[in-house]
């Protein structure tokens, strides 16, 4: 059985479609991410599971039981704020035992329990201090705390280290992905950050106008992105538009670009392929049978450290290749080069 | 050469402001009811003021009345405010608008126009006309003081205590009451000082036999003025002050946060 089952959902707003008939299913102990651009509805369907947002239709379930009627406090959830929304008025040990007093549970239990949870979070030591206080590192791992105390069937994290420098916000998504872990939560998270969705989830789910356009583990959503939005929307991709021919899509500036996946014989499709898939090589260069080779010439590079991101001018288009920066100084502008890869790396996509 | 001229009119209007105050409280304690110089000081005045119940009956009724206006006025006002927050109704911003006139209306326009509307009505005169004018007057003000405290804060502290299981009441006593006392407290000073200092309402609404102490005060110097006013106006000038002192240290308070 899953822990949050959300199917056909609709919410609108006037004319437009915040949730457009969404359907989704996160299993017990996974730590889903939803990914989009702001406006695609990934916080309206984490509100929705809240309970902050009524489905105009559809059915959401936690642990099995519908819970459209049942109101946000007594859906047992536990949710990050964005701006970590802490009690101001109240301690830390306060903000953490805040869903433990309300339920009634016992003084002695409440201590412990709130203790439990500021050594998971690291933040022992730190009960008597006001969130004022607190470094906004700090503040994110109380408002954790307070969410995870009261045990809820299900974690709603609402862009929840979007607030962080960083540096500060990597060091908190390995944090996160081991509390996670630890306390093996089901977890649900918004963001719009595409390595942060990389990096934590189990599996992503990307939304585009209330529509959920691809779901699946991270590693199959970058490398097989289902539409054109999909690929652009998580990394990097260059796209070739044309019409396909036996194994071949050629481009109306006749380029012809293999792929190992099918193609649609005698129709239009598109082409996605990752700039760090490509290799540059000097025109002299041959390719491995089979490879897509295509000659261009720099126009510009873009020195980022650890790697050089290369815009190149092929017949009919603009691409950019990555390439790591083993070389003693980076590509000549203006230089002719030949680029390769591999069949597999071209990823036929929707529209 | 600038600092001095900012200067120079800081000391003028703090004179203006406070000359007056200062003369009047001074003659409070002056033996000579004509304002003689040189002074010699005496408390035969305030000693006066005890023993006249006129003006501490009218002392007693304003003090009555600025409290029930402050429980009435901060009570409705604070859940408007709330209800204005949250809610988003039909002619919701119209009412909100509506509130700001009541503020730059002359006194004595709406003592006039409640004179006419109570009589009207039946409501008639005396002190319950009175605290009734009085609440009308106040609710704009603690709806806008607690509304600007609500709005610093918004809404997720209010969803913050949802998902950590508070119902709707519980998260109003735990949460949002506390997180705006400061401006409630100010509210009610508010409140309490709008009706304290109140005048032309209670001038209008008070029937024969009833006054409030601004009213006595005024009918005292119709008819002859006498240094009393001077000890009582300086009762009244220290507690104004203090209050005000007071909702100046809560705002302070509430914007540190």
């Amino acid at each position: 059985m899953s822990a949050v089952e959300v199917r056909n959902a609709v919410k609108r707003y006037g004319a437009l479609a915040a949730l457009d008939e969404v359907t989704l299913a996160v299993p017990e102990g996974e730590f889903f991410g939803l990914l989009g651009p702001s406006g695609s509805g990934k916080t309206t369907l984490l509100r929705a599971i809240a309970g902050f947002v009524v489905p105009d239709s559809g059915e959401i379930r936690i642990d099995g039981q519908r819970i459209e009627g049942v109101p946000v406090h007594k859906r047992g959830i536990g949710m990050v704020f964005q701006n970590y929304a802490l009690f101001p008025h109240l301690s830390v040990f306060d903000n953490v035992a805040f869903g433990l007093s309300v339920r009634g549970v016992p003084a002695g239990e409440i201590r412990s329990r709130v203790a439990e949870a500021l050594r998971l979070v690291r933040l022992s030591g730190l009960e008597e201090r006001r969130p004022r206080q607190l470094s906004g590192g700090q503040q994110q791992r109380v408002a954790l705390a307070r969410a995870l105390v009261t045990r809820p069937k299900v974690l709603l994290l609402d862009e929840p280290l979007g607030a962080l420098d960083k540096r500060l916000r990597q060091e908190m998504q390995v944090e996160l992905k081991l509390i996670q872990r630890t306390v093996g939560i089901t977890t649900i998270f918004v963001t719009h950050d595409q390595e942060e969705a990389l990096t934590l989830s189990d599996r992503i789910a990307i939304l585009s106008e209330g529509r959920l356009v691809q779901v699946g583990p991270p590693a199959e959503v970058y490398e097989r992105p289902a539409t054109r939005f999909a690929a652009e929307f998580l990394g990097e991709a260059n796209l070739f538009a044309g019409r396909a021919e036996a194994g071949a899509l050629r481009t109306p500036s006749g380029l012809a670009i293999f792929s190992a996946l099918p193609l649609p014989p005698g129709r239009e499709a598109i082409l996605a392929v990752r700039p760090e898939k490509i290799q540059l090589a000097d025109l002299a260069m041959r390719a491995p049978d089979g490879a897509n080779r295509i000659e261009g010439r720099i126009l510009r590079s873009i020195y980022s450290g650890s790697s050089i991101a290369y815009r190149v001018e092929v017949p009919g288009q603009e691409l950019t290749v990555f390439e790591q920066n083993r070389a003693a100084r980076a590509r000549e502008e203006g230089a002719a080069v030949a680029l390769t890869w591999a069949p597999e790396h071209s990823i036929p996509v929707a529209p | 050469m600038a600092p001095l001229a900012f200067r120079t009119v800081l000391a003028l209007v703090l004179l203006f402001l406070y000359l007056p105050l200062a003369v009047m409280a001074v003659m409070a304690f002056n033996q000579s009811p004509l304002y003689a110089l040189p002074m010699v000081f005496d408390t035969i005045w305030f000693e006066r003021l005890a023993q006249n119940e006129r003006l501490i009956g009218a002392g007693l009724n304003s003090i009555l009345i600025a409290l029930a206006n402050t429980v009435i006025a901060t009570a409705l006002g604070t859940m408007a405010a709330l209800a204005f927050q949250r809610y988003t109704f039909r002619g919701s911003s119209l009412l909100q608008i509506l509130l700001l006139p009541p503020i730059t209306i002359p006194w004595l326009i709406i003592g006039t126009a409640m004179l006419v509307l109570f009589f009207w009505t039946g409501i008639g005169r005396g002190l319950h006309a009175i605290l009734l004018g009085h609440v009308a007057l106040s609710l704009p003000y603690v709806i806008v003081v607690v509304g600007a405290r609500l709005r610093s804060f918004g809404v997720s502290l209010e969803e913050a205590a949802a998902t950590l299981g508070a119902g709707p009441w519980t998260t109003f006593r735990r949460v949002t009451l506390p997180v705006i006392a400061p401006g409630v407290v100010a509210a009610a000073l508010f409140a309490f000082a709008v009706s304290f200092d109140q005048f032309v309402i209670s001038y209008f609404l008070a029937p024969p036999g009833v006054s409030t102490l601004p009213v006595e005060i005024y009918s005292a110097i119709r008819k002859g003025f006498t240094p009393e006013i001077n000890a009582i106006s300086t009762v009244i000038i220290l507690v104004s002050m203090g209050l005000m002192l007071a909702v100046a240290r809560l705002y302070r308070f509430g914007g540190e946060r």
